[in-house]
């Protein structure tokens, strides 16, 4: 009976949705519905988090039908912990989104497809089964292609029809990936696939890499990975804030979680070359990413760029593979989907404020509202890792695992890229937020209802940087499944 | 019989492959069909594509059935690309309305407007 605890967090947003869309209409109803299923979001995967952590990772058989036969939904600490901030950033959008994203669009479905794209990315999260992971992100690119286009402003139909046309092109490529796995290992269960493929060991594995590469293509390209990110950028541009601020914060983490999941059960043994070509393209990702930060003046741009450089950050140190990189990784996961999330939703106050969000519009911010522009400057000093807050502790292991693994270059671009993410950043607040008032300020928003998410996000970051102490518990019980596959293989196959 | 399929499957990829990166909306989605038909067909290759009999227990197989678990999976990515294509196709016809051109080159232009 506990175990289904694992299938809540796919259960209650998926309840939350269905019964959301009865009603579409009703707009308080909808704000109030989608607020409690987040907040109940937010008590079960805490609670889930804290019995992953007594019991062990947690295992539920749909149907009871045993391990390799039927469909396992697997929690463990990671996938725990993710589903948790998951939820967080959800909560403190959907009440950013109350006093944003405008009726039309709240009485269109906004809410109930917010939701379905949660479905998705705690699906993902918590499946243990290679082809339910590609129906879960199916759920979840199905609601984002919604999320995208929902409203039908020109620029919103443009950069859907690229993303839709990437997308559908990714899932056709991750199915043809599974086809390869399956024809190989005959199995579609991840724990059971893991086993199986150190039971080749020494015999024909040629095809093993074939189907690691198309993985990585497939993955790559949800992620936003170097040669593949191109879609990024111009996609990201067009929704509404609250929209971009789910979609920063959790889409491309989902493709960097199931890299680091595929990648740590399935390619590490029989294919060698596989770690370090993850470690080049990752690499090569902060660099594109920091020249898109640093040539750009336009706020959304700029962080959109960021979003790369952290992806490259996290993809680089897992793909060092010691404990001590994957623990940063870890960290530096959970710190940055908070973080963007925060920075996107500030974005929003400032385009809120401003009318525009590109610095050579507006200066003089600091003097109307020194509350945003001192929210602005704390997330700009997390983001690039500055010792008290989020971002040092996971970018310091980071730096240490890949200085202990004698990868001199990486470590070094990882350092660099810390300071061209405060570069890009601090020039956004040294044009636009000092200087003399200039501008069309319009004053007549909700200031303090869209600062409130804000600040809890804010203070949420903070509080994970300062006690970093308390929560490596928990980050270390994440790593031990990454480190050590057989950990993960032996709860999910123990009758 | 395995050999056939894959050279097919190839075809259709090649096919696929030439008609997204055309200039037309509509061959791109006609691509993107061809594209999960050659997939659908690559899992079911990729299976074994073997004599046996169809998975049904109460046909009473003389030697053995064919395996079952690929003709699921590929059930569940025809729906679920079926639900795309029909989203797709639908974003098309809102795409010629509002930018009254079917030209992917209409979709340009959507960056950040500072030099």
């Amino acid at each position: 009976m506990m175990n289904n605890l694992v299938l809540f967090p796919i259960l209650v947003p998926f309840l939350g949705a269905i019964l959301l869309m009865l009603l579409p209409k009703k707009i308080i109803l909808q704000r109030t519905a989608a607020l409690i299923a987040g907040l109940a979001l937010i008590a079960v995967s805490l609670f889930l988090v804290f019995h992953v952590k007594q019991n062990g990772i947690t295992t539920v058989n749909i149907g009871n039908w045993d391990a390799p036969f039927g469909i396992t939904i697997v929690g463990d600490m990671l996938s725990s912990l993710l589903v948790f901030t998951t939820s967080i950033v959800l909560v403190c959008v959907i009440i950013y989104s109350f006093y944003t994203i405008g009726k039309p669009r709240e009485k269109f479905l906004y809410y109930p497809a917010v939701l379905l794209m949660i479905v998705g990315v705690n699906g993902s999260f918590l499946t243990g089964d290679i082809f339910n992971l590609f129906v879960f992100f199916e759920v979840m690119l199905m609601a984002s292609y919604v999320l995208l286009v929902i409203g039908g402003t020109k620029i919103q139909l443009k950069a859907t029809i690229k993303y839709l046309l990437i997308n559908v092109i990714g899932s056709g490529f991750f199915v043809v990936a599974i086809g390869v796995l399956y024809s190989m290992i005959g199995t579609l269960n991840m724990a059971d696939i893991s086993q199986k493929i150190n039971a080749l060991h020494g015999t024909n594995t040629g095809m093993l890499s074939v189907a690691a590469v198309l993985f990585l293509f497939v993955f790559g390209l949800k992620a936003g990975l170097f040669p593949l990110y191109f879609w990024l950028p111009g996609s990201y541009f067009a929704p509404p804030i609250p929209v971009l601020a789910l979609f920063g914060g959790l889409l491309t983490k989902v493709g960097v979680y199931a890299i680091i999941r595929t990648f740590s059960l399935f390619f590490t043994k029989e294919t060698t070359f596989m770690m370090p070509l993850l470690g080049i393209l990752a690499l090569i990702t902060i660099i594109f990413g920091i020249i898109g930060a640093i040539s750009y003046y336009d706020l959304k741009t700029i962080v959109i760029y960021n979003i790369l450089i952290a992806i490259g950050v996290i993809l680089f140190s897992v793909s060092i593979l010691s404990r001590e990189s994957v623990t940063g990784a870890v960290y530096y996961l959970i710190h940055d989907m908070i973080i963007k999330a925060a920075l996107f939703l500030i974005i929003g106050v400032v385009m809120a404020i401003t009318g525009s969000s590109s610095v050579k519009k507006f200066s003089g911010l600091m003097t109307v509202k020194p509350t945003l522009g001192w929210a602005f400057f704390i997330a700009i000093m997390g983001i690039s890792g500055i010792p008290p807050l989020s971002g040092f502790f996971g970018k310091l292991l980071i730096v240490e695992g890949a200085f202990s693994a004698h990868e001199m270059i990486g470590g070094i671009l990882v350092l660099l890229s810390s300071l061209f993410v405060l570069m890009s950043l601090i020039k956004v607040f040294t044009r636009g937020f000092w200087g003399e008032k200039s501008g069309h300020l319009t004053l007549t928003i909700p200031y303090r209802k869209m600062m409130l998410p804000v600040i809890i996000l804010l203070t949420l970051s903070v509080l994970y940087g300062v006690f970093s102490n308390a929560v490596y518990p928990f980050i270390a019980d994440a790593v031990e499944p990454i480190i050590d596959p057989n950990v993960y293989i032996d709860a999910v196959m123990k009758e | 019989m395995e050999l056939l399929m894959a050279i097919l499957i190839g075809l259709m990829f090649a096919a696929a492959t030439y008609l997204i990166l055309s200039k037309s909306l509509l061959r791109i989605i006609i691509g993107t069909a061809i594209l999960s038909h050659g997939v659908n067909l690559f899992v079911l290759t990729m299976g074994g594509v073997k004599r046996g009999d169809v998975p049904i227990l109460g046909l009473k197989a003389t030697s053995a059935y064919n395996d079952p678990l690929p003709q699921a999976l590929i059930l569940t990515a025809i729906v679920i690309s079926f639900g795309v294509t029909a989203f797709f196709l639908v974003l098309a016809y809102r795409a010629y309305q509002e930018l009254d051109s079917e030209s992917i080159s209409k979709t340009r232009g959507h960056e950040a407007d500072d030099e």
